[in-house]
């Protein structure tokens, strides 16, 4: 009688904590909280190391190591048919800030492809002639972990040299404005 | 005990591992079967075999047939399960920005699926205008599908890549776990050795 209680008592725990542990790897990142930790695929590519200001060598690096003040991460996938519509206007918002010496070296823009290869992240980039780093993620890892969101979905964080970073800006769907979008991202990371 | 730990894993499992990235294209429309049997048919056909041919009509309103593109194209067929499901929603858009890899290795693309006319339309729709046509074995119900040995029991298809080239003998056959997409660069390789 004891035993048959303490097993269904078990399989209850054991249950919702399965289901806890499921939901809890399903919640995108929300403005104001910290950025999840995330271990990113080094780019190859020297000038792209240049732009984030990382160091050579190692396979990896996480977000807070990118020297810029704002860090903005387009989660997108090459299979995504509004992330090719938007990918213009996200071209757009690199040519703002790269061409803007107030926000050059402060903003920083990172693409990471969920579930693409590196081939499938490179057709993305040689059809959109995308500047900024563009990211494989083909073991959807980094997807997970920012709760398996839609395509594209825009994560903005303020990268002050706290770990972990704080995510200002969270949201689905691509921007009809990148000017207004920018103002948006200045305004919340305080830039000056 | 056992039991009670295949359980919470089957429901970890359930919930976690995902192998999609849904486009915002699609909204709220995609529904999830959840995980299938990763492949669910036998094959009839073979590497180095003459394809079978076959005549589908395709969604731009045209009647497509494997022998229009005999001595002229290479043909890739894709089957893909069902329309306005995870994975099948996330393959198509990526072939819809490689034409010119397929130009370039003088080839075709033929999306296929057992869904209607009218599904396939809507479906498509979400994708952007798309180069390449989409055919509907949806009656007699995956005839082409049976032919070529890749309908699974629940009347889908699987997820297939099939090449055959510009004399009508397949060169190449992937029927992949259904769950997951094929990667492009398996697709492209293939392609490129044909050429």
């Amino acid at each position: 009688m004891y035993k048959n209680i303490l097993s269904v008592t078990l399989t209850i725990f054991l249950i919702l904590t399965a289901a806890a542990f499921a939901v809890a790897q399903n919640a995108p990142p929300k403005a104001g909280s910290a950025l999840p930790e995330m271990e990113l695929l080094k780019p190859a590519d020297s000038a792209y190391l240049k732009y984030l200001g990382l160091p050579a060598g190692g396979a990896s690096f996480k977000v807070h190591q990118i020297k810029a003040k704002v860090a903005i991460i387009q989660i997108f996938s090459m299979y995504c048919p509004y992330c090719q519509a938007d990918a213009p206007n996200v071209n757009r918002l690199y040519g703002l800030i790269e061409n803007n010496p107030q926000f050059k070296d402060k903003i920083k823009i990172i693409g990471i492809g969920v579930g693409n290869s590196q081939f499938e992240v490179g057709v993305f980039k040689k059809k959109y002639k995308v500047e900024f780093p563009l990211i494989p993620d083909a073991d959807f890892k980094i997807h997970k972990i920012v709760g398996e969101v839609r395509t594209p979905y825009f994560v903005v964080a303020k990268l002050d040299g706290s770990k972990p970073p704080q995510v200002i800006y969270s949201k689905l769907g691509a921007h009809e404005d990148v000017e207004v979008f920018l103002t948006q991202i200045v305004k919340l990371a305080e830039i000056k | 005990m056992k039991r009670q730990a295949i359980i919470s894993l089957f429901i970890i499992c359930f919930f976690v591992n995902s192998a999609y990235a849904l486009s915002e294209a699609y909204k709220d429309n995609i529904y999830n079967p959840g995980k299938l049997k990763p492949v669910d048919s036998v094959l009839k056909v073979k590497v180095g075999q003459k394809a079978p041919d076959f005549p589908l009509p395709a969604v731009s309103g045209k009647k497509i047939a494997l022998k229009d593109y005999r001595g002229k194209k290479n043909v890739v067929l894709s089957f893909v399960p069902a329309a306005w499901t995870p994975v099948c929603s996330d393959q198509w858009p990526g072939y819809n920005i490689v034409q010119d890899i397929f130009e370039e290795n003088d080839a075709v693309l033929l999306g296929i699926t057992v869904d209607n006319i009218p599904t396939l339309y809507s479906w498509t729709n979400q994708m952007g205008k798309l180069w390449f046509n989409v055919l509907s074995d949806f009656w007699p119900h995956g005839a082409v599908a049976t032919k070529f040995g890749v309908l699974r029991s629940d009347g889908m298809t699987e997820r297939a890549i099939i090449i055959i080239d510009k004399k009508g003998i397949i060169r190449y056959i992937d029927v992949h776990n259904i769950n997951e997409r094929p990667p492009l660069e398996d697709l492209v390789r293939a392609l490129e050795k044909i050429k």
